[in-house]
C-alpha cells in the first residue's frame, strides 16, 4: 500500500510529474523486490540442482555458499536414478488424448446450448459448472469402487477393468474437466452472431457441417487457450493417479519424483534437479505460451 | 443426505430463473418459439444435436454426479467395499462417530481447513488483488513482474511441494543453514515439526495462490473503463478513494469469482500436504482424511463418504453462490 498512497499523496501535492515519477521509483523497487521473492524458490531450487551433495552437504560449504564445481550431473543422475523418460511418456499417453477428446467433446456440447434453445440449457450449464467446482475427493469414494467393479474390453484395458488403467485415467481428466471447458466455451460461442447458423442452413449445411465448418474454426482463440490451460493442469495432476493408478510403474512424472526420496537420507540437490526436471515442460509453456495460458484463465472468470 | 445434495443440485434452477426476470413458467414456454425458427432442422439433425449433448453429459454425470450422489448414500453405510451385499445400513452413526470424536483427526482437519481459509481469504488474495492493482498501472515492465508472479501457478503442488521443503528442511534447508542450525540439534523442521507446519506450508500455498489471484484480478481491472477512473479524478477522489468506492464495486463479478475460487481451492488443498507427510502430525486437512480412508490398511467406505459428504456441504454454499451470480450476469 505504501508506494500506491504515497504516490497519490504527492500527486496532490502539486508539481504533479516530478511527485509523481518519485512515486513511480517507489512502486518500480517494490515490483522489484517482490518478483525477486516470488522467483527466489525457483531460482534458488536451480542453484542447488547445480551443485554436487558434496560440495554443499555435510561438513562441506553448506548450502548458502558459493564456489565449489558447478554441473549437470545431478539431471542427469535424476533422469536416469528413476527413468524419468518412461514416467515422462505416461504422463503423455493421458495428457494428449485427455485435452485433445476434452476440447472436442466441450466444444460439442457448447455448440449445442449455446447455437440452438432448448429447454435444459441452463440446467445443463449448472450441471457442467457445478460438476467443475466439487472438491475431488467428495466423489472418490464411490469413484474408487465403480472403478474397482466396471468392465473394460480387453482391447483397452489389460485387466478388464477402469482401475489401474490409463484409459480410467483419461476419462476421469475428461469428465472432470469437461464442465469448466463447456463454460468457457459456451460463453464464447455466444458471442459469436446468430446469423451464422441461419447462413449455414440456407447454404444446405447440417447441424454437424455448421459446428464443424463455421463455429468451431472461429473458436480458434478460446481453443488454444483451453488447450494450454488444460495441458498444464492435467500435467499437473498428481491425485487421480494416486488413487486410480495402482501400479507404480504406469504413474505419471508427478508421482515418480518421490522416487528419489531416500528412506533415511535424501539429496536434495538430486531432488532439486528432479523438480526442476519435471517441470520444465509446464515452464516451456510458461515462458512460450503465457499469453494463451493467461487468457485461457481469464476466460473462465471475464466473459468472451 | 442424499436428500440434500439433490436439493443442492437442483435448487439453483428456480432461483436464477427468478432473478433472470421472467417466471418460472414463461421460461419452457419461450424455449419452442425459438426453436421453431429452426424447424429446417432435419431429423436426422435433432438426433445428431442430442448426441452432441448427450454422451459429453453421460460422461460427466457418469463419472462425476453418480459418485457426488453414492458418497450421500454409503455415508449412511458400514462397508469395507467388498461385495455390494455387504453394505449395512447404519443411519447417523458415521456422522455422529464423526463429530464426537470418536476419530481423533476430525476436528483437527476441520481446523486446519478453517485456518486454510482464513489465510487465503484474508491474506493471500488481499495480497493478490493488491499487486494486480499496482501492476495495473501503466508502468514500463509490468510484463515482467507479472511473469515473476504468476510463474508458481504454472507449477504441480507436487513439484511446489518439492521447491519448498529445500527451503524448510532440517538438514539442508536454506532457513536452516542460515540460522547455522542445519544439522544439528537445534533444526527447525519447518514441514515436520507440528507447532509450526501448517504455517510453512500456507506460506508455500499462498506463494501460489497469491499469483492466481493477481493473473485473475488483473484481467478484470483490465475490463474497467478507463472513463470511470478519469471521472473519479476529475471529481478529485485519490487513487485509493477511487479503487474502493469506483473500481472495486464496478468489478463485482470478477469479485464473485476470486471469492468462490479461494473458497474452493482452500476446501481442495491436497497434493501439497499429502507430498510433505501425508497429511499427518499437524497436517490433517479433511481431503487427505478422505484419501486415507480410501487407500489405508483397512477401506472403510462408509466412513469416507461421511467425510466427503460434510466437505461437500461445505463447498456446496459457494457453488451455488457462484452459479447463481455468474449465469445470471450471463443471461442478461
Amino acid at each position: 500500500m505504501t508506494a500506491a498512497a504515497e504516490s497519490t499523496a504527492q500527486m496532490a501535492a502539486g508539481n504533479p510529474r516530478r511527485r509523481r515519477s518519485r512515486g513511480r521509483y517507489v512502486l518500480h523497487a517494490f515490483l522489484i523486490v517482490t518478483s525477486i521473492v516470488w522467483l527466489f524458490p525457483v531460482l534458488w531450487a536451480a542453484y542447488t540442482a547445480l551443485r554436487p551433495y558434496a560440495d554443499t552437504g555435510g561438513a562441506a560449504r553448506g548450502y548458502v555458499s558459493i564456489g565449489g564445481s558447478y554441473g549437470f550431473q545431478n539431471f542427469i543422475d535424476a533422469w536416469t536414478r528413476i527413468d524419468m523418460p518412461k514416467f515422462f511418456l505416461n504422463t503423455m499417453i493421458v495428457v494428449l488424448p485427455a485435452v485433445v477428446l476434452t476440447l472436442f467433446l466441450a466444444s460439442m456440447v457448447a455448440f449445442a446450448i449455446s447455437r440452438y434453445s432448448w429447454r435444459f440449457n441452463l440446467l445443463l450449464l449448472m450441471l457442467f459448472t457445478a460438476g467443475n467446482l466439487l472438491p475431488q475427493q467428495v466423489v472418490i469414494t464411490p469413484l474408487y469402487r465403480m472403478y474397482l467393479a466396471l468392465p473394460l474390453p480387453r482391447l483397452v484395458s489389460d485387466n478388464g477393468l477402469f482401475y489401474d488403467q490409463y484409459v480410467g485415467i483419461i476419462v476421469i481428466h475428461i469428465a472432470f474437466q469437461l464442465g469448466f471447458c463447456t463454460f468457457v466455451l459456451s460463453n464464447y460461442m455466444k458471442t459469436l452472431p446468430k446469423e451464422l447458423n441461419e447462413a449455414a442452413v440456407v447454404d444446405g449445411a447440417g447441424v454437424f457441417r455448421t459446428f464443424w465448418d463455421v463455429i468451431l474454426p472461429l473458436c480458434r482463440p478460446p481453443l488454444a487457450a483451453l488447450a494450454t490451460l488444460q495441458f498444464t493442469w492435467i500435467y499437473n495432476d498428481f491425485f487421480w493417479a494416486l488413487i486410480l493408478m495402482f501400479t507404480g510403474d504406469k504413474r505419471p512424472i508427478t508421482s515418480a519424483l518421490n522416487g528419489l526420496k531416500g528412506q533415511f537420507f535424501t539429496d536434495n540437490n538430486l531432488l532439486a534437479a528432479g523438480s526442476i526436471l519435471v517441470a520444465l515442460p509446464t515452464l516451456i509453456v510458461f515462458f512460450v505460451l503465457q499469453k494463451q495460458f493467461i487468457r485461457g484463465l481469464t476466460l473462465g472468470s471475464t466473459k468472451g | 443426505m442424499t436428500d440434500s445434495v439433490n436439493r443442492g443440485l437442483s435448487k439453483p434452477a428456480a432461483p436464477t430463473r427468478r432473478r433472470l426476470g421472467f417466471p418460472v413458467g414463461q421460461a419452457p414456454a419461450d424455449a419452442p418459439r425459438r426453436r421453431r425458427r429452426f424447424s429446417v432442422l432435419t431429423r436426422r439433425d435433432k438426433l445428431l444435436l442430442g448426441l452432441m449433448v448427450g454422451v459429453p453429459t453421460a460422461i460427466h454425470v457418469f463419472f462425476i454426479w453418480i459418485p457426488t450422489i453414492a458418497s450421500g448414500i454409503l455415508s449412511f453405510t458400514s462397508w469395507n467395499g467388498i461385495g455390494l451385499d455387504r453394505i449395512k445400513f447404519i443411519g447417523l452413526k458415521n456422522y455422529t462417530d464423526l463429530f464426537s470424536g470418536v476419530y481423533p483427526p476430525f476436528w483437527p482437519a476441520i481446523q486446519h481447513n478453517l485456518i486454510w481459509l482464513a489465510v487465503f481469504l484474508f491474506i493471500a488474495t488481499p495480497i493478490g488483488i493488491f499487486l494486480a492493482v499496482l501492476l495495473d498501472k501503466e508502468i514500463r515492465g509490468t510484463r515482467v513482474y507479472q511473469s515473476a508472479i504468476y510463474l508458481p501457478v504454472v507449477l504441480s503442488l507436487a513439484i511446489v511441494g518439492f521447491i519448498w521443503q529445500l527451503i524448510y528442511s532440517p538438514d539442508q534447508g536454506l532457513i536452516n543453514s542460515l540460522l547455522g542450525t542445519a544439522g544439528t540439534a537445534k533444526a527447525v523442521d519447518w514441514f515436520g515439526n507440528r507447532n509450526v507446519n501448517l504455517w510453512a506450508i500456507l506460506v508455500a500455498a499462498s506463494w501460489r495462490h497469491i499469483g492466481y489471484i493477481m493473473v485473475l484480478y488483473l484481467a478484470g481491472l483490465k475490463s474497467v473503463d478507463p472513463g470511470l477512473r478519469e471521472a473519479a479524478s476529475i471529481d478529485g477522489a485519490s487513487e485509493r478513494q477511487t479503487f474502493f468506492r469506483v473500481v472495486f464495486p464496478v468489478l463485482a463479478p470478477i469479485n464473485i469469482v476470486v471469492l468462490v475460487i479461494t473458497v474452493i481451492e482452500s476446501l481442495r488443498a491436497f497434493d501439497l500436504v499429502f507430498i510433505t507427510n501425508r497429511g499427518l502430525n499437524g497436517l490433517e486437512l479433511l481431503s487427505v482424511l478422505v484419501t486415507n480412508n480410501i487407500i489405508g490398511e483397512a477401506s472403510r467406505v462408509g466412513f469416507g463418504s461421511a467425510l466427503a459428504m460434510i466437505l461437500l456441504i461445505v463447498s456446496v454454499g459457494p457453488i451455488i453462490y457462484y452459479l447463481t451470480r455468474s449465469l445470471r450476469a450471463d443471461a442478461e
